[in-house]
């Protein structure tokens, strides 16, 4: 394997693995398409130092490339490409639907989110609460916000500074 | 036999084209596609007999030696696992045709043909004995997959359905780098070759190998900590795809980490299965408790069992990997058939949120009945077929000495049975909630509900034949653990 073919994989692989992990579909996509060519570049520096071409009139020869790891490489190729066009018509359906073709977050992240942000606005609450009782002098005002403020979730790190 | 091993993959994909050509005539369609899943599940079942009695059948495409050619290989583990999922899917197909007059349905005209192309791609994956062509076998599946999943273009269905791409996608790539990865190290892709060659292999590039193929493998299972994707996007498809993605496709990854890992020697790395598996029972688990709505529930519950399957994969005994087989043979009918009562579940309400329904043991007491056989199995009650699953896994756990992971899979276990409780309670019991949607008619109800209740017998059957399936079992596992059985029926 030549220093060139492993730059070439790890420079596509990286570059791609970066792309995949961006939100917007279309760069995912351009990742994929750099993805696909570094796996079928290892897959052809598996098959060994390259020779002369292997299907010729039958003589064996001895400086003749692998052939296994090409004939894999184009299988791996018209996958890669049917499945570009399939995320490439995703993006389109999402962009007819929403209007952009970001990566949505699941709904548990969503869900998370949103507790999170509850959690949040109950500790406000409460500290601000708190501070008021500290400082002693507003007591009515406290009292009153205290009527009012409905403490969601009333745990101890709720109240933690 | 050698005919049959090739028509269970060609049959169902040549039925794909034909029928896709008859898809807007409905009656043609449907008895095509039904009548093409009968007969494959019927050569399935004379494969499994013959193999049972003469051996391992292998067939090599175009007479090219193994060496050089691709193989197909059936033997007891592969035609086993066969039958169950070929039948799986008749009877999803059966549903599917009830369903397709309800408004919650999947369109029939792209269900069908994909359901057949599916069908040849998860034959090919068993059968094959062959790395690339594994690869290939699983695009044909994700392919079959995305289209099913997002054929109806609604809004939830892409969101999730990118997510569900994506990363199925990543998974395929890396599958392709581990191609090369192999190729480069043992200069062949035939798996009886690489159980050769694997072991003679330095220590340290086994565990490579061996560590790359679990990221890909446990992707398409859905194991701890690679399992996102997968609650995510199921609920999202229609109750037909969702019962059959459940099913099969998580199990499919979970039967070639099993072929893989034992041909290939890897006992290393069974540890390392052990911790995965505890974890993937524990936080699926406590992913399906967290949740409020049927199908969200029960994919939870998809990750939560794949950690039962690791388990007994892990344990590395015989007696781990048969329980492993059995719970494989257990689970594929009974999450399906749950998916199937979840999906009647929508159908009659409207929508499958526990907050929302309820009382459907006194107003639908067959949906119960349909829903609380495999529930009660599901959670490894006897005498169901979870619990000789179970069992099997327990004591094979026991056996080996591993007792942190027996504790933890009955931990699991009891989780199971609270949250299958959470929906009994939610959805059968209380006040009996009226349908927000008009009712389907008598007819599709009862093609469904004969569907799911096909599904529950299957689930029944595995319970009641366990005295000869799990001698069955042994002898797979026996098997795999020897690996020279596989490799010379290969290699002749």
């Amino acid at each position: 394997m030549s220093v060139a073919m492993i730059i070439a994989v790890a420079g596509l692989a990286a570059t791609g693995t970066f792309l995949v992990t961006s939100r917007s579909l279309s760069r995912i996509v351009l990742g994929f398409a750099l993805l696909g060519h570094a796996a079928v570049l290892a897959l052809l520096a598996s098959g060994g130092r390259a020779g002369d071409p292997p299907i010729v009139d039958g003589a064996v020869r001895p400086d003749t490339a692998n052939p296994l790891p090409q004939a894999l490489s184009l299988t791996a190729i018209v996958i890669s490409f049917g499945l570009t066009l399939y995320v490439l018509a995703l993006a389109r359906r999402q962009q007819i639907l929403t209007g952009d073709d970001l990566v949505e977050d699941d709904v548990e992240d969503r869900r998370i989110a949103a507790y999170a942000e509850l959690r949040a606005a109950a500790s406000d609450e409460t500290r601000a609460i708190e501070e008021q009782h500290e400082d002693g002098s507003g007591g009515d005002a406290g009292d009153d916000r205290n009527d009012r403020g409905h403490d969601p979730d009333p745990s101890p790190d709720g109240t933690l500074p | 036999m050698t005919v049959v091993v090739g028509l269970v993959v060609v049959l169902p994909l040549l039925a794909a084209a034909v029928v896709l050509g008859f898809r807007h005539r409905s009656a043609v369609r449907d008895v095509l596609t039904l009548s093409t899943m009968a007969a494959t599940t019927g050569l399935a079942a004379a494969l499994l007999v013959a193999v049972d009695r003469d051996g391992t059948v292998v067939l090599r495409v175009g007479g090219w030696a193994p060496e050089l050619g691709i193989v197909l290989v059936a033997d007891l583990f592969a035609a086993l696992i066969l039958l169950v999922a070929f039948a799986t899917i008749l009877v999803v197909e059966l549903f599917a045709i009830g369903q397709r007059r309800t408004p919650a349905g999947a369109d029939p005209a792209v269900v069908s043909p994909i359901l057949l192309v599916l069908a040849g791609g998860v034959g090919l994956s068993i059968l094959t004995g062959d790395l690339f062509t594994l690869f290939v076998a699983f695009e044909l599946i994700l392919v079959a997959s995305y289209v099913l999943l997002t054929h109806q273009g609604r809004e939830a269905q892409i969101r999730s359905g990118m997510t569900y791409v994506v990363i199925n996608l990543f998974a395929s790539t890396l599958f392709l780098f581990g191609v090369a990865i192999v190729y480069a190290a043992t200069g062949t892709v035939n798996m009886a070759l690489l159980a050769e060659r694997i072991p003679e292999l330095p220590a340290a590039t086994q565990v490579g190998i061996g560590l790359w193929f679990l990221v890909v493998f446990g992707t398409k299972a859905a194991i701890f900590p690679l399992f996102s994707w997968l609650p995510d996007s199921y609920p999202t498809a229609p109750t037909t795809i969702t019962a059959v993605f459940a099913g099969l496709l998580t199990k499919i990854g979970v039967y070639v980490l099993i072929r893989f890992f034992t041909l290939m020697e890897l006992d290393q790395l069974g540890p390392l299965l052990l911790v995965i598996a505890g974890l993937t029972m524990v936080i699926g688990v406590a992913g399906a408790l967290a949740q409020d709505d049927v199908k969200r529930i029960l994919s939870f519950h998809v990750v939560s069992q794949i950690g039962y399957m690791i388990m007994g994969l892990g344990i590395f005994t015989v007696a781990g990997v048969a329980g492993a087989v059995l719970f494989l043979v257990h689970q594929i009918p009974v999450k399906t058939v749950m998916f199937l009562a979840g999906g009647l579940i929508e159908d009659d309400q409207g929508t499958s949120a526990l907050n929302k329904v309820g009382g459907l043991a006194t107003s639908r007491p067959v949906i119960a009945v349909l829903f609380a056989l495999p529930a009660l199995s599901l959670a490894g009650l006897p005498p169901f077929s979870g619990f000789v699953a179970k069992l099997a896994l327990v004591d094979a756990g026991v056996a080996a000495g591993d007792y942190v992971i027996v504790v933890v899979s009955l931990v699991a276990s009891i989780l199971t049975l609270l949250s299958m409780t959470k929906i009994w309670v939610g959805a059968f019991w209380g006040e009996v909630t009226p349908a927000a949607v008009p009712a389907s008619s008598r007819r599709s109800v009862g093609v469904m509900q004969t569907a799911a209740g096909i599904a529950v017998l299957g689930t029944i059957a595995v319970a009641v034949l366990a005295g000869v399936l799990w001698p069955m079992c042994e002898e797979i596992a026996a098997d795999l653990l020897a690996r020279t059985p596989y490799v010379t029926a290969v290699l002749g």
